[in-house]
């Protein structure tokens, strides 16, 4: 009695005499092993060499510093109202007299945190920001256990003193005609300590 | 009474009245700007220059168009008067002038300015200027000055529009700021800061077009599109009482007035000005003094209507829904007859408290 008409039907037939010997399948499997050994390797030797990034790609974000070591972040809030996933939070300060080398402009941010698990790398912020103070760069965000050690805080985010993070690439060219531009050139800061020809006194 | 057109709508007007003020009664996108002119400071207006509108027809006896383009604020219609603002490209191309001069001294320090978000002339900027200034020179710059203890005075932000000393001189006792110098060298002075103490002189915060005077309780608190504003009333014995709070997350950071369509100071309805004294300003910014009446209502062109949410309004989603279920349906007769028809009042005072109660209004 057959239930289902899927059986098959065992063939049962003899195999050749070069079939028997198998050598001829080997000597076939070889050749591709030896061909790939002549071959150039798909992969890298990871950990010792790293591959290059793409100019564009997206990972942890930098908060820059100027020529002079001081911030450039001024807490405008741009890049917390350009954040389509809601990540990035801040609280502003007034600089005190004698914090201008810390601080460029008169506000900055005394609180600068993003969510590195609510981002999603979109780079919007980096887009909105005028003062050209966050950026993307290639390292990628380390994963961790804990939910709260995805908080990056001012302490992660800033660039070292010591050591600038290169973001040439990432600088757009409209960004780099715009800082050319002599129409632009009013954007420079006021530096309180050398009064202009024209600043009038009280 | 007089019948001018502006822009091809026409309206019929009493007598004296300026044409930007007509503009104003017609609303929408015909009304010109004003950064100087306050309808409710009297002698404002008529110095920055961008209510300019071109006068097509002088009026119906004197058909003959004006020569030069002229200030609507304190240019009075006539009967039959024709008036081109949006329309005429002249003054259009006048504007955009003259939004260039109101910023040759103007700092580009909107990152930095507590006033950026609801500036007008920022607005005015993007709607009218140009995205890049032609000037060279160096711009005029000052150090900060503070007038009292609650305000600040940043005089290199200053268009020179006078409003405020208009508050000082016709809402508060005594006058004690003025402007100084001439031309270029022209500065709101406190005669030798000396502080401005009445009892309203914080009003000459709201009505600063741009972000010269500061409140300094709230400067640098927070951006003012990440804050919630609520209308909200208190009984104070002298002023309205009726304000907008501003909160981050439950603390009131600030206390503004209430502004109307024209962005000025709301009136009430038994036409008094709703100016508010610097108690219910800079002193009370506890939950507790204030009764919140529900979110204040910001326009969808503005930056601050970013995560606002506000009361629904039962009416506009009930024609909206009666729209779509018009288009879907395709019966023109049913639409039509509900669009006429409103929600009687007594239901929707009484939804609005029922979402009340369900803490819809927390902001």
């Amino acid at each position: 009695m057959q239930l289902t008409n899927r059986s098959k039907i065992v063939s049962n037939k003899k195999m050749t005499l070069v079939e028997k010997i198998y050598l001829p399948a080997v000597l076939s499997g070889m050749s591709i092993t030896v061909k790939h050994l002549f071959k150039k390797p798909a992969t890298i030797d990871y950990p010792k060499k790293t591959r290059e990034m793409a100019v564009i790609f997206r990972g942890q974000h930098v908060l820059k510093r100027d020529e002079n070591g001081a911030e450039r972040c001024t807490a405008c809030g741009l890049c917390a109202v350009a954040c389509p996933a809601e990540a990035i939070t801040m609280t502003a300060a007034e600089r005190k007299p004698g914090e201008e080398k810390l601080y460029r402009e008169e506000k900055y941010a005394a609180v600068y945190e993003i969510n590195m698990l609510r981002c999603i790398f979109c780079g919007l912020c980096e887009e909105a920001c005028p003062k050209e103070a966050i950026f993307l760069t290639d390292k990628t965000v380390p994963s961790t256990f804990e939910r709260d050690e995805f908080l990056y805080g001012k302490s992660i985010l800033t660039e070292p003193l010591n050591s600038t993070v290169d973001v040439s690439k990432r600088q757009t060219k409209d960004t780099l005609e715009f800082k050319k531009d002599p129409h632009f050139a009013h954007n420079i800061l006021f530096d309180p300590t050398k009064p202009s020809k024209k600043s009038t006194k009280h | 009474m007089a019948k001018v057109t502006i822009d091809d709508k026409e309206i019929e007007v009493p007598d004296g009245t300026t044409i930007l003020n007509a503009a104003r009664m017609i609303g929408g996108d015909i009304v010109p700007p004003a950064m100087c002119y306050y309808s409710k400071l009297k002698g404002s207006g008529g110095k920055c220059r961008t209510c300019l509108v071109e006068v097509a027809q002088g009026s119906a006896k004197d058909p003959r168009p004006m020569p030069k383009l002229v200030v609507s604020c304190s240019t009075t219609v006539q009967d039959g008067m024709v008036v081109k603002n949006t329309t005429s490209p002249k003054v259009l191309e006048a504007r955009k002038g003259v939004v260039e001069f109101l910023l040759l001294n103007h700092p580009l320090d909107c990152p930095i300015c507590d006033q950026a978000g609801e500036c007008d002339l920022q607005n005015l900027g993007y709607k009218h200027g140009l995205s890049k200034t032609r000037y060279e020179e160096e711009r005029r710059t000052f150090e900060k000055i503070d007038i009292g203890d609650k305000i600040q005075l940043h005089m290199t932000r200053c268009i020179l529009c006078y409003r405020c000393t208009y508050v000082a001189d016709q809402l508060t006792d005594k006058r004690v700021h003025g402007v100084i110098n001439r031309g270029d060298a022209a500065e709101i002075s406190t005669y030798i800061k000396n502080a401005v103490d009445n009892d309203f002189s914080g009003n000459m915060i709201d009505v600063c077009p741009v972000g010269a005077l500061t409140d300094k309780t709230y400067r640098f608190k927070q951006r003012v599109w990440f804050s919630k504003p609520l209308n909200a009333h208190r009984n104070c014995k002298k002023c309205s009482g009726k304000v907008v709070l501003w909160q981050k997350g439950e603390d009131i950071i600030r206390v503004t007035s209430r502004r109307d369509k024209n962005n000025e100071v709301e009136t009430a309805e038994d036409g008094k000005v709703n100016w508010i004294c610097n108690e219910c300003r800079f002193d009370k910014k506890q939950a507790s003094d204030w009764v919140i009446e529900g979110p204040t209502h910001i326009e969808r062109t503005s930056v601050i209507s970013q995560n606002h949410y506000e009361a629904i309004d039962l009416n506009k989603l009930r024609l909206e829904v009666q729209r779509q279920q018009r288009v879907q349906g395709g019966r023109k007769d049913i639409g039509e007859k509900y669009t006429q028809e409103q929600l009687p009042k007594a239901e929707q005072t009484e939804i609005f408290e029922k979402q009340k109660q369900l803490g819809a209004y927390r902001g």
